[in-house]
């Protein structure tokens, strides 16, 4: 599945729709993408990866990409993250950088 | 402007990729613009093959063989570009070398173009991210790159000073692998950082790493395993299935977070590191990196080629060759800095100052520039001051007002008197003072003291056997040592016999409360504070398995030992008299008492008889205009005896801290909260008994 990215910045808040796979290839357009919402100032990140059917470690490495180029006190939120990718998320200390959602409504899934 | 680089252009094309002379320095593999800038030496290879996989696969995508022009002295170095034509990236590249040059053992080299070898600068290694499974036959040890954008905050190291000190050894896979550990990632870093409150709850400061380096759990020759990890493979890379996230090759970003988290709760991480031989083992190895790019310049060898074996495990590592000196820098360097680790703790030190023939040199290079390397200025240098091949330098080692060293003397002591051996008072003594007749003006901080660490018996096994017992070893317990100066206290295992039971309780209690109120740096060892015992077997390396991890339901059936450790900690944290940075004199130095006096049954009468059987320390601070003192009394006689009491310090009393004789909880009380002696001119000890006081206000008169 090929990926795409693709995202809206309302308000101070950059949500960024994903679909496919995010590794070490497509890591560099998500990384593209959140440069362009720092330089807009944005104050949130909303990462919506429900569509993503495969995140490597390239992938989860955007996160802290995002945690050090956005201003110290913005909040990124991850909302649909897979089982297992949360579970890494959690046991390399990056759940320390954002904030995991089952759905964008809901609130921070257990993990 | 860094996009206009000339350097970021292939000249050449070689195995289907660009490519240009790379940089010699520095070693290993790093990302550069555009592409991988690779560089490997070795002295005395013909020719070198760049060997590139695709994560996981068994054939190469590619082999590269670095022209002559892309050679510069003994380095051969070249940047690859279109890797992500190729449909590699930094994530999916795995890669290794091939080295051609003579196979002439007997002039000590050993090259082998068949075989694939790992890089010795390997930062992250694959392949290996399952505990125990069998080798891939092809490239078993795969080569690959880490990237370095940990997020590490705002971390920065505790800086513990040494006399506050009091290290916890542990083994990363036994410490959380048991079911009752509790964790989400049983055995690994994240399982261990789950697990650090309990140990900042209990007040140690520096957890010690056994060996965390990628290493070969299958390298056992009697079907077991070699589950502690002495026989290190990649030196630059954690252990791949110590991590929970090893599959997603994130074994590094793990092992960081496990450094933060611990910096954040108080505590120092100290790396068991392992330079004094590797996995190679002798002729009998196999070529996994060092053995196939340069054997003769990482290797000790005899005059006809044979491998040196001063380490006991088959060879030896040529550290005071230029080449490898130059490797264990940049290898402690790469801990320090990219981990962020507090100190190392070396195994077999001893070899580290031998020259390339063996012998022993005075003033080691290697350790003289370990003791004033910039970049590990901050770190903790612990020396386990011995070899496989006599070589004994407790007290001797070469220490550049640097090193610490493991007090094996120390151990040895604190054994013999608590099990009862007659001349042990006078040794006790300098033991308990920090040894300063072996370190001299490095201090009581040049001591780390211990009675039990993973190599031997346990403490609870210490008490319970009068022989080892390490018949699953394979080795009809000829392995192991046998002077462990242990006792079983009645009976040689375990026993239902509640006279045999309390008396080994005791037993550990005495040697806990004297490790934790001697002069110098403390070692426990993971799991004696619970009572953990390893069947009586004195060299468990072999073992992996629920009878061999610690088993957390001990720390409840044996609240009462737990807390009395607790307490014991606490209570050195709360008396500089028992924390001394330099050694303690036998006169007044400020206010009117010694720093240390010595009594006996009468005070100021201590008996260093070659029959006695008691010690008697007053430990006196007058630092910081307050008085700090504390009397440490232990018995090794089978009958209790009345000790006279030296007077306290004016204004106050003597209150009692722990009494190993005493029935839980009173064994030893909350520090501060210590209840004052009814008596202050003479205090009972019982049998086989430490007690501990401390002189606070007298209680006011009510």
């Amino acid at each position: 599945m090929t990926f795409d990215a693709t995202m809206r910045i309302d308000d101070g808040t950059a949500v960024v729709r994903l679909t496919g796979e995010l590794d070490g290839r497509s890591a560099p357009t998500l990384n593209q993408l959140i440069a362009d919402a720092v330089a807009a100032q944005v104050g949130r990140l909303v990462l919506l990866v429900h569509d993503v059917t495969y995140m490597s470690s390239a992938g989860i490495r955007c996160l802290v990409f995002a945690h050090q180029k956005l201003p110290r006190g913005a909040e990124i939120v991850l909302v649909g993250t897979r089982p297992e990718v949360a579970e890494t998320i959690r046991l390399t200390g990056f759940d320390r950088s954002v904030v995991l959602q089952e759905s964008v409504t809901k609130g921070p899934a257990e993990v | 402007m860094l996009q206009t680089r000339v350097d970021a252009y292939p000249t050449h094309r070689i195995g289907g990729f660009p490519v240009r002379a790379g940089r010699p320095l520095p070693f290993g593999a790093r990302p550069v613009p555009g592409g991988v800038n690779f560089s490997v030496y070795s002295t005395h290879a013909t020719a070198m093959t760049l060997v590139l996989f695709r994560r996981g696969e068994a054939a190469p995508v590619a082999e590269l063989p670095f022209p002559s022009s892309f050679r510069r002295g003994a380095v051969f170095a070249m940047t690859v570009f279109g890797l992500e034509e190729a449909g590699l990236d930094l994530e999916t590249l795995e890669y290794g070398y091939r080295a051609d040059g003579p196979f002439r053992p007997r002039e000590g080299h050993r090259f082998d173009p068949g075989a694939i070898l790992l890089d010795p600068y390997a930062t992250l290694v694959g392949g290996r991210e399952e505990w125990g499974a069998p080798h891939d036959p092809v490239y078993p040890y795969r080569a690959r790159i880490a990237l370095d954008d940990f997020d590490w905050e705002d971390d920065r190291p505790p800086g513990v000073a040494p006399e506050d000190t009091v290290v916890y050894e542990l083994h990363v896979r036994g410490f959380t692998r048991h079911p009752s550990s509790g964790v989400q990632a049983p055995g690994t870093f994240a399982g261990l950082a789950e697990r650090l409150p309990y140990l900042a709850r209990l007040g140690v400061t520096c957890v010690e790493l056994m060996p965390v380096f990628e290493f070969d759990e299958l390298d056992n020759p009697r079907g077991l395993l070699n589950y502690w990890g002495y026989n290190p493979v990649g030196f630059f890379a954690p252990k791949a299935s110590y991590a929970a996230s090893g599959p997603y090759g994130m074994q590094v970003d793990e092992f960081k977070n496990l450094v933060k988290q611990a910096h954040r709760a108080g505590l120092e991480i100290v790396l068991d590191v392992v330079f004094n031989h590797t996995a190679e083992g002798d002729e009998r190895g196999r070529a996994i990196s060092f053995r196939g790019l340069d054997n003769s310049a990482y290797y000790m060898l005899t005059p006809d080629g044979h491998y040196y074996n001063f380490s006991g495990t088959g060879n030896t590592m040529n550290c005071n060759h230029p080449v490898v000196r130059e490797f264990v820098l940049d290898c402690l360097r790469h801990w320090a800095a990219e981990f962020h680790v507090d100190g190392f703790r070396f195994d077999l030190a001893a070899i580290l100052g031998r020259a390339p023939d063996g012998t022993v040199l005075a003033n080691p290079p290697l350790l003289e520039s370990l003791a004033h390397d910039p970049v590990l200025n901050h770190c903790k240098l612990i020396a386990e001051a011995w070899d496989a091949a006599g070589l004994y330098q407790v007290g001797s080692f070469p220490s550049y007002s640097r090193w610490s060293e493991w007090n094996g003397r120390y151990r040895d002591a604190v054994r013999r008197f608590v099990k009862g051996d007659l001349g042990t008072a006078g040794e006790l003594a300098a033991r308990m003072t920090g040894s300063t007749d072996l370190y001299g003006s490095r201090g009581p901080v040049a001591s780390v003291n211990f009675v039990t660490s993973h190599d031997g018996f346990t403490l609870r096994d210490l008490v319970s056997y009068d022989r080892k017992h390490n018949e699953l070893n394979g080795e009809d317990n000829r392995d192991g040592d046998s002077a462990n100066h242990s006792w079983n206290c009645g009976h040689e295992g375990p026993t239902d016999d509640p006279g045999v039971l309390a008396l080994r309780a005791r037993q550990s209690r005495n040697a806990l409360l004297l490790l934790l109120t001697s002069h110098g740096i403390p070692m426990l060892l993971a799991g004696d504070e619970m009572g953990r015992t390893q069947h009586g077997n004195n060299n468990a390396y072999c073992h992996d398995g629920p009878e061999w991890w610690l088993d957390w339901d001990l720390a409840e059936e044996n609240a009462d030992l737990v807390r009395f450790v607790r307490n014991a900690i606490a209570f050195r944290r709360a008396h500089p008299a028992l924390r001394r940075r330099e050694g303690a004199v036998g006169h007044p130095v400020t206010g009117d008492l010694p720093e240390v006096s010595w009594h006996g049954v009468r005070a100021w009468t201590p008996d260093w008889s070659p029959h006695s059987r008691l010690v008697a320390a007053m430990f006196y601070s007058g630092a910081d205009g307050g008085h700090d003192c504390v009397y440490v009394a232990a018995n090794s006689y089978w009958e209790g005896l009345v000790l006279e009491l030296p007077a306290p310090p004016g204004g106050t009393a003597w209150h009692l801290f722990a009494d190993t004789a005493a029935a839980p909880p009173h064994d030893a009380c909350e520090p501060g909260r210590e209840p004052p002696l009814a008596d202050q001119a003479r205090v009972p000890i019982g049998p086989r008994a430490v007690i501990v006081l401390v002189a606070r206000d007298r209680p006011t008169e009510e």
